[in-house]
């Protein structure tokens, strides 16, 4: 597979999907860097660095970063919008959500974008058009509304696109949320990441429809499948999506049809699963399906990509260390930043803290 | 925009008197005029100019981006107006009746309360809506919703009482920073005695700082919204008829409270009675009642005591209603038991 014969004739300026050789590589190298820090990730938490859970998207990344691929992605603040959810780390990364602050806010460090207040994916950066979700997910169709309604309200060219679970759909937030960007036909993409499993209820149990975009319907809004784990497919349907919106057509709804592999939280021992079905999908792994397509299509050859994903591993690496060496928050500031205006007090036994930064506690 | 405003919405630049629901419109108004980031949803407020006619006139003049007729969801535009708020605009959202907020809820607290904690930026967003009893509106139509959000950190709570406070203080709350349920008492909206002319310059009633309505030393009642007017009749009676002298607080933002002026009151009075028309179990009450054994137990001359209305659904029938609220004869009956306690 990717003869030198191969490669070395002419590359044409777009192999596939209007991508050239370049844009491509990139591809691969979002894909990689996604499955190596939570890959890395999983590694800090065995060593009890992290403080809370970890959640891995095993499978499901080339529908994040093919689709965050689609998007205009900038820097100063007049980019789209992206709202990820954990299991869509690889936009997170796209939109220039650095590895170091991924690896910071898993293990609640004070350094990282919310200073340990909230954890993994949930940080927020205006100028980068990265806006982190909360939990209850369903909550993310309403506020992406709102923030998609300000470019329409301002005539901004500008999309956003949301990621949440199959299962999120059966919130009345979704819901609500979905009909006021419907209604008001926002520019605003639904990424329905229908990996199969919520928490560790099968689908079957959250919805009788076959196909998510069967929801599509009901709200007036135009929507697609597309095989998740083909990461060019992913790009060519957000790019349609986004031409979509961005041209008022309003509100747009894409499923990606794949499975979750880890469980809800990735040490969670997968019990309820058919391991027939887990074997299937492995080999329906989105970064070897890619791999392969790249090297028989001449697009690149193994030492490239080998190169690609050692830079990947490194850069993680070195991420991980720098955020591990990093202190964890005071705690007296915990009473800090619940109002711009109006200050907290702390608890009347505890005026005596020491007035001391505490710094974590390394387990090697 | 130079264009003139909508005739009803300058009484106040003619020298006329408003009611409170005029005074709110004004100041939706003025806020809006000044501050082109500032803008409406809600259900029925555009054409229709909201269940109340808040916002009669406003479509007309500020545009169908500026004035948004939503779907009946409040959860839906209440996220959205999160969204818009973090792109900077100054969402102010109409619940249509605020018994209608609970679907908001979730986002409320989860998000909107937690935005500026979480590292997500501030909320200028304003959740406003009609409150309270006394209308015969039975469940739906008649509560008060501020101790459903006071226990959540990250939001404020403002209640006013008089057509100057309402105006000040909406003016105040669309110009913070931070997340404001603004509640309107639906009885107050267009009573005649709440009538009066308003400065005609900017200008604003600063959240957090309650008002000494009335002075008086024997007794500090401590209350907000309708119930301030019953706590004065209340204390005339007990001025006339037991020539107790009371002093009336009305606290007009909620959250943050203004323990300060309770307590400086209270250490001249030695008796607290607080009022409330919300429900008794978790309101507003305890916690003042609490605070006030905190930090000034030493100067208490007698329990801290409360009138409110009952625990129990708003009731439709009127006399059902009459019972279940705090009347002016029972703030009577529990400011002359302390007097004399």
């Amino acid at each position: 597979m990717g003869s030198a014969a191969l490669s070395l004739l002419p590359m044409s300026d777009s192999p596939i999907a209007g991508l050239d050789r370049t844009q491509l590589l990139v591809l691969y190298h979002s894909l990689v860097v996604t499955r190596a820090a939570e890959e890395r990730l999983e590694v800090l938490h065995k060593q009890g660095h992290v403080t809370g859970e970890v959640y891995s998207s095993l499978g499901q990344e080339a529908g994040a970063v093919g689709a965050a691929f689609a998007l205009d992605r900038r820097t100063d603040g007049t980019g789209d919008f992206l709202a990820p959810t954990v299991r869509a780390a690889g936009a997170l990364f796209l939109f220039g959500g650095e590895l170091v602050d991924f690896f910071r806010q898993y293990m609640a460090r004070a350094t990282g974008p919310t200073g340990g207040k909230e954890a993994s994916v949930h940080w927020v950066d205006f100028q980068k058009g990265i806006v982190g979700p909360v939990s209850p997910l369903g909550t993310m169709l309403e506020v992406m509304a709102g923030i998609t309604l300000s470019f329409k309200v301002r005539g901004e060219p500008r999309v956003g696109i949301v990621f949440y679970g199959d299962a999120a759909s059966s919130t009345g937030a979704w819901h609500e949320g979905l009909n006021f960007s419907a209604v008001q036909r926002c520019p605003l993409i639904l990424m329905v990441e229908a990996n199969q499993w919520m928490f560790s209820t099968a689908t079957t149990m959250n919805t009788r429809v076959q196909s998510f975009t069967d929801k599509a319907a009901g709200y007036g809004i135009g929507s697609e499948s597309v095989d998740g784990t083909d990461i060019v497919a992913v790009y060519e349907a957000v790019s349609r999506a986004a031409k979509r919106a961005r041209a008022g057509e309003g509100t747009q709804m894409v499923e990606l049809s794949y499975y979750r592999r880890l469980d809800y939280v990735q040490h969670d021992p997968q019990e309820s699963v058919d391991p027939d079905e887990l074997a299937m999908w492995e080999g329906r792994d989105p970064i070897s399906l890619f791999e392969r397509r790249v090297l028989e299509e001449g697009w690149a050859e193994e030492p490239e990509l080998e190169e690609i994903r050692g830079r990947a591993e490194e850069d993680c690496r070195l991420a991980a260390e720098q955020a591990v060496s990093e202190p964890v928050p005071y705690g007296p500031e915990a009473v800090e930043g619940i109002y711009t205006d109006t200050v907290t007090p702390h608890p009347w036994t505890r005026t005596d803290e020491p007035d001391k930064r505490a710094t974590s506690e390394l387990k090697t | 925009m130079n264009r003139p405003a909508p005739e009803h919405l300058k009484k106040t630049a003619r020298g006329e008197p408003v009611t409170l629901l005029e005074a709110i419109s004004e100041g939706l108004f003025e806020e809006m005029v000044q501050d082109d980031r500032v803008f409406l949803m809600g259900e029925d407020i555009g054409v229709y100019g909201g269940a109340f006619k808040v916002t009669r006139g406003f479509l007309d003049y500020f545009g169908d981006l500026r004035v948004i007729d939503t779907p009946i969801a409040e959860g839906g535009f209440t996220g959205a107006a999160a969204g818009a708020a973090h792109m900077g605009l100054r969402p102010v959202v109409e619940m249509q009746f605020m018994d209608f907020i609970s679907p908001a809820y979730d986002v409320l607290t989860n998000y909107i309360a937690t935005s500026l904690y979480r590292g997500a930026g501030p909320m200028p967003i304003v959740v406003r809506g009609p409150v309270g009893g006394g209308n015969r509106g039975g469940p739906f139509h008649s509560q008060n919703v501020e101790m459903a959000f006071f226990h959540t950190p990250g939001l404020k709570i403002v209640y006013p009482s008089t057509a100057y406070d309402a105006k000040g203080l909406m003016k105040a709350a669309i110009r913070d920073d931070n997340p404001v349920i603004f509640e309107e008492h639906k009885v107050l909206y267009r009573a005649p005695a709440l009538r009066e002319v308003l400065p005609e310059e900017d200008y604003v009633v600063p959240l957090g700082e309650a008002r000494i309505v009335r002075e008086g030393s024997d007794l500090t009642l401590v209350t907000y919204g309708a119930m301030v007017h019953k706590s004065v009749e209340a204390a005339v009676q007990l001025e006339e008829q037991d020539g107790v002298g009371v002093e009336i607080i009305d606290l007009r933002t909620l959250l943050p409270l203004d323990e300060d002026a309770i307590v400086e009151s209270m250490k001249r009075t030695g008796r607290v009675l607080i009022v409330h028309e919300d429900t008794r179990t978790g309101g507003i009450a305890g916690e003042i009642a609490i605070r006030l054994n905190e930090r000034a137990f030493e100067w208490l001359d007698a329990p801290i005591l409360r009138v409110t209305a009952i625990d129990s659904p708003v009731p439709y029938a009127g006399s059902l209603e009459d019972y279940f609220l705090p009347q002016v004869e029972d703030i009577v009956t529990a400011g002359r038991y302390l007097a004399a306690y």
